[in-house]
Formats: C-alpha cells, structure tokens, sequence
C-alpha cells in the first residue's frame, strides 16, 4: 500500500502552477476591494503573479529534469521553454487588454484577469503532463475559462456566437480525444507517456485498436491546434472574441497544445509512429493550403489572422512529421517566435480600435502608413514576419522546421510547403501595400496607451533579434528537445 | 442468500417499471421523479453487488446533481412544449424498433453465455475498495485530483460571470 504522503520535492516542483492558480483564486477576492474605475490594478497584478512563477519556472529549468507526483508531471528544459512563451503570450494579452476592455465597456473587468491565469494554470499543466489524464485536463482548464472569454462582451452578439460554436465544438473535440485516450489505455494498460510508448512496443503496432485510438488522439489534438479539417471553430471564434483574447488563442492556447501534442506523440506514441506521420501528412498539407488560400479572400482581419493562423499550425505539424529531436525544436522555436508575431498584429488591431468599431476590417488599414508612420512600420514589419520574410524571426521559424523536414529526406513535402508560403506571402503584403500605397478615407484615430505601446516594442524587438540571431534560443530548443 | 434473492427481485421490479413510467408518463416532472426512483433502484442494486461506493456515487452524482440540474431545465422551460414540437409522434415508431433491437440485443448477450464468463469479485476484494480508490486518488492521482477542483472552480467563476446581470 502506497504512503499517503507525498515529498516536499514533489510540491516545490509544481511551484509555478501553485503560484498562478492561487494568485487567480485571490484575484478573485481582491477585486471585491477593486473600484470598478480601478480594475487594472488586478490586471497588473495578474502580470506580478505570472513573474513570480516566471521566476520559479528559470529556478526549476536550471537542475535536472525530473518527474515528479508518481509520474504525472514532468520538470525540465522542454516544459519550463514552452511555459516561457505561455508565461508571455499571458502577460502580453494582459497588456493589450488593460486599456481594450474598459474601452469596449465590459463589465466583471477583475474576474477577466483571474479567467486568464486559470487558462495559463491548465495551458503549463499540459505542457508538463507526463501523463495523459494530466495533458488532459490541462486541456479542459485551458479551455474552460477560454469559453468563458470568448464570450465576455455580452452584449455584442457575434462575441456570444463566437462562445457558443467553440464550447460546442471544442467540448465535441474533448469527446474525441478521450475515447482515443481511452483505447490506448485499453491496450497498454497505462495512461503513463513512458509506460504507453513501453506498451505499444512490447505488444506491437499492429492492432486495430491502437491505430483507431492513435487516429482519433491524433483528430482531437488537430482540432485543439486548429489544423484542416478540424479548423471550423476558428474563424468564427477568432472573430468574435474580444481582440485581446483573440490573441490568447492564438498564441497561448496553440503554444499550449503543441506542447501537448509534441510531448504525446514523441513521448508516447513513437512506437507507432507510421500510423500518426501518414494522419499527420495530410492535416499539414491541408492545413497550409486550405489556411493561406482562404486567407486571401477575407474581409476581415481577425477572421484573416485566423485563417492564417491555420496554416501556420501546419507549418509547425511539419516538425512532427520530421519526428526527429530537431524538428521538435524546430517547434519549440517556432512557438516563440509565432507568439510574437500574432500579439504584434492584434496589439496593431487594438491600437487602431476606438470606439467606432475600426481596425477589424481590412479596408480600414488602407493609407495608414501616411500619418501614422510607426504604427505602419511596425505592421510592415510584422506582416513580414508572418509571412517569412529574411531578415525576420518568421523566416528563422520556417527555415528550421523545413531543415528538419530535409534532413528526413522529406523534399517534397518541403517542397509543397514552401509553394505554400509564397501563396501566404501574398495576403500578408496586400495588408502592406493598402497601408503605404493607397490614400487615407478620413482621419486615423489611434488609441493611446502605453502598455499596448510596451508590447508592440518587445515584440518588434523579438522579431528582429530573433530573427537575425537565432541561435541562442535555438541551442536552447535542441536541449530540451533532446532530453524529451 | 434467500433474502438478498427477494430484494434483487423487489428493486429490479421497481427500476423496471419505474424506467418504464419515465418513457410513458405525460408530465415531465413525473418522469424526472420516476427516473430518481430508477436510479435509486440501481443504487440500492450496487449495494447488493457489495460496491457501496459505486453506489453512495450514483445517488450523489445521478440522484443528487444530474436530476436536480434535469428538474431546474424542466422548471425554467416549457419542456411539455418543446418535447411536443421537437418529438412528434410521427417518430414513435422508429422509437418502437430502436427500443426493440435493443431488447434483442442484450436479451442475446445474456442468453447466448457471455455473462457467465465474468468472474465474481470475490468478498475479500469486494470490503476494501472504497479504501483502495481513496488511496489510489491521494497518491498515484493526487495532481490530477486537484487540477479537477481548480477546474471546478475555474467553471464555477466562469458560470457565475456569464450568467449574472448587469451590475446596478
């Protein structure tokens, strides 16, 4: 019989999740306190508490890697990298929504900030789940108060729909990942990502119930990425939620589940990794076309985004497909530089949101570049990055996720891919080219304020650096996919 | 023995016909009532079965919260109506076959032997469970057990902020 207790070890491991789900749950209470004029004072808060666990996670990343709580999470270099990213992703959207949400006049604004450390809560869960009942729920407490966020402007009825489709869609793709967690329980035993890739190995790859288990696993982790053809929720989520939330979406929830997806299937499933490359293959491939061609009819830059958004979560498949450390990295990598790029275009977004309504449509960007230089610049730049430009970080993304690809003598497939870029290239530079060739209809009104201001600067400054000096954080991305 | 015999065959009776009330009765409530009852009864057979966690669960989970949440829906909505409009009679028969095939369904399952060859839990396993699950939830399942209560929680707050009105 097991002993009841279990070590101080096993508690200081999980210190930065304690850290984030403690500080929402006293959010909760210090809002009562809070005048309703004053609620960015939580919002800073929440930004506090996500240092501190900021602080806890470089603690931890520095000793080995460890698995601790009877093998349900894991401690290392992989986990505390993607958290790094979450831990960003989170505070920036804090940032841009201090100012946006008090615009957009909605109400309960202290319970919006502890709603988004819940999310991070489960988003560093699955990132450090060495199990799958871990990763799982992780995923439901990410999107839990995901839900909850896309609808927050309850009066605008596109925010509620929004909700609606991705609560019903998103619990839908829970349903589908359990029954596939389910099956593979049944024929290995374990739900242990180690104990599940010792199980297949020992039993064999060729039983009916594994590859249905491995195939709806696999549709259920494409749809938390947003990959063709389980992208329907997308669009129409990303459209209507609040802005700042749009990009939480974008960049934690997405991060969050690769890091899921990655740790699944090279942890566990890599025994049957046939089944999964072949499954894989086509949702990348779809991604990217289906992503970058519907991108260029849009009217809307949010739905654009989204769209685009699809086709870089087929990018990042790609590094799955190579199944080699490298590709892994190559994700890791390619995660943090996506996490810059996207709150870059939905700061720019909310900077150009005022009151009337502008800055979701496409069109309102025509002329921008003419009094409103900086503003313009950095979108330019941005949208260069997006698109996988040289001298920026998104090139530095793409073209190590095509090496890892090349390196596994997937030249085709690289191929494909970058066809695919240059039909994503043409949507990024259209958003260029309304801004600096086309004349203004009416006056610019930008909003002002400096936490937005501070996140555009960072972000602009990641681009470049990462862009032309990747290899510090690429070093770092190979060291912890290697010990995964 | 004799007299674990006669209750099986008192709370089978009862969940039978009691299921049956919920499919035939007229007035939502009743059926909602009715179907406490069956579950009740599938309690009490648990019992019987020697699993008294299984069965305290299925009153706290089934009895206690999905039955209470089923009656809220009943009151807040027009259920008769909408039950009216949605299911009209016209897909009684389908509802008579699907019924029926699965009637012959688990008719042939206990017929046809494959029940016999579970084994019984033997009365030694059967005492310690309750213990056993308790253990296996605060050691091998301590994370995710309190991951599950930051969900809960993390619902709740997400429900209440939904669900409440316009600050005044």
């Amino acid at each position: 019989m097991q002993e009841l207790v279990f070590s101080i070890a096993d508690v200081t491991a999980v210190v930065p999740e304690i850290i984030v789900g403690v500080s929402a749950c006293l959010l909760l209470m210090v809002d009562l306190f809070v005048k309703e004029e004053r609620k960015e004072i939580v919002g800073w808060l929440a930004i506090l508490a996500i240092i501190f666990a900021g602080v806890g996670t470089v603690c931890l990343a520095s000793v080995e890697a460890r698995t601790v709580m009877a093998g349900m999470y894991v401690v290392d270099l992989y986990s505390a990298l993607f958290k790094m990213t979450l831990y960003i992703g989170a505070i920036f959207t804090i940032l841009l929504s201090l100012n946006y949400m008090k615009s957009e006049g909605v109400e309960y604004r202290g319970e919006y900030y502890a709603l988004i450390l819940f999310a991070l809560t489960g988003m560093m869960c699955i990132s450090s789940g060495a199990d799958l009942l871990t990763i799982y729920l992780g995923i439901e407490l990410m999107a839990l108060p995901i839900y909850v966020l896309v609808g927050y402007i309850k009066k605008s009825p596109t925010s509620n729909e929004a909700a609606m489709k991705y609560v019903i869609l998103g619990a839908f793709s829970s349903g589908i990942l359990l029954y596939g967690v389910s099956l593979i329980y049944g024929y290995t035993g374990t739900t242990n990502l180690a104990g599940i890739a010792a199980g297949i190995t020992a039993s064999g790859t060729d039983s009916p119930v594994l590859t249905f288990g491995v195939l709806l696993l696999t549709v259920g982790l494409c749809f938390k990425v947003a990959g063709f053809p389980f992208h329907m929720w997308a669009p129409d989520a990303y459209e209507g939620a609040p802005t700042s939330i749009t990009a939480f979406m974008a960049v934690g929830a997405k991060a969050a589940a690769f890091a899921g997806a990655v740790r699944i299937f090279m942890a566990a499933l890599e025994p049957a990794f046939a089944d999964w490359q072949a499954i894989l293959i086509i949702v990348a491939v779809g991604s990217m076309f289906y992503g970058n061609i519907t991108a260029i009819t849009q009217t809307n830059i949010k739905r654009m985004l989204a769209y685009s958004s699809i086709g870089h979560a087929g990018y990042a498949l790609l590094g799955l497909i190579a199944g080699t450390a490298d590709g892994a990295a190559s994700i890791i990598f390619y995660m943090f530089v996506y996490t810059f790029m996207n709150l870059g275009a939905f700061g720019v977004i909310i900077l150009l949101r005022k009151c009337t309504g502008k800055g979701d449509m496409i069109d309102d960007y025509r002329g921008l570049a003419k009094n409103n230089r900086l503003v313009a610049v950095v979108m330019l730049i941005i949208m260069f990055s997006l698109a996988g430009i040289p001298p920026t970080a998104g090139f530095m993304g793409k073209f190590y996720i095509f090496m890892a690809l090349i390196d596994q003598g997937m030249i085709t497939l690289a191929v494909v891919s970058i066809v695919s870029t240059a039909i994503a290239a043409f949507f990024y530079i259209r958003i260029v080219l309304l801004m600096y060739m086309k004349e203004p209809e009416g006056e610019f009104d930008l909003v002002k304020s400096y936490s937005v201001y501070y996140v555009l600067a960072i972000c602009i400054m990641a681009v470049i650096v990462l862009g032309v000096y990747p290899g510090a954080f690429m070093h770092l991305a190979k060291a912890a996919a290697i010990i995964m | 023995m004799i007299v674990e015999y006669i209750l099986f065959i008192i709370f089978a009776v009862v969940a039978i016909v009691s299921a049956g009330c919920v499919v035939t009765l007229r007035n939502p409530v009743h059926c909602a009532v009715a179907l406490i009852i069956t579950l009740l009864q599938i309690a009490a057979l648990f019992l019987l079965l020697r699993s008294p966690f299984l069965a305290v669960v299925q009153v706290f989970i089934y009895v206690g919260a999905v039955m209470v949440l089923f009656l809220f829906a009943v009151f807040l909505i027009d259920v008769k109506k909408a039950a009216m409009d949605m299911f009209k009679p016209k897909y009684r028969a389908l509802a008579y076959i699907v019924a029926l095939i699965l009637l012959v369904e688990s008719l042939f399952v206990i017929f046809s032997g494959g029940i016999q060859e579970l084994t019984r839990i033997t009365e030694a396993g059967a005492e310690v469970k309750v213990e056993v699950i308790g253990r296996t939830l605060f050691t091998s399942y301590i994370f995710p057990f309190e991951i599950v209560s930051v969900v809960l929680l993390a619902a709740m707050v997400g429900a209440i902020v939904m669900a409440r009105d316009k600050k005044e």
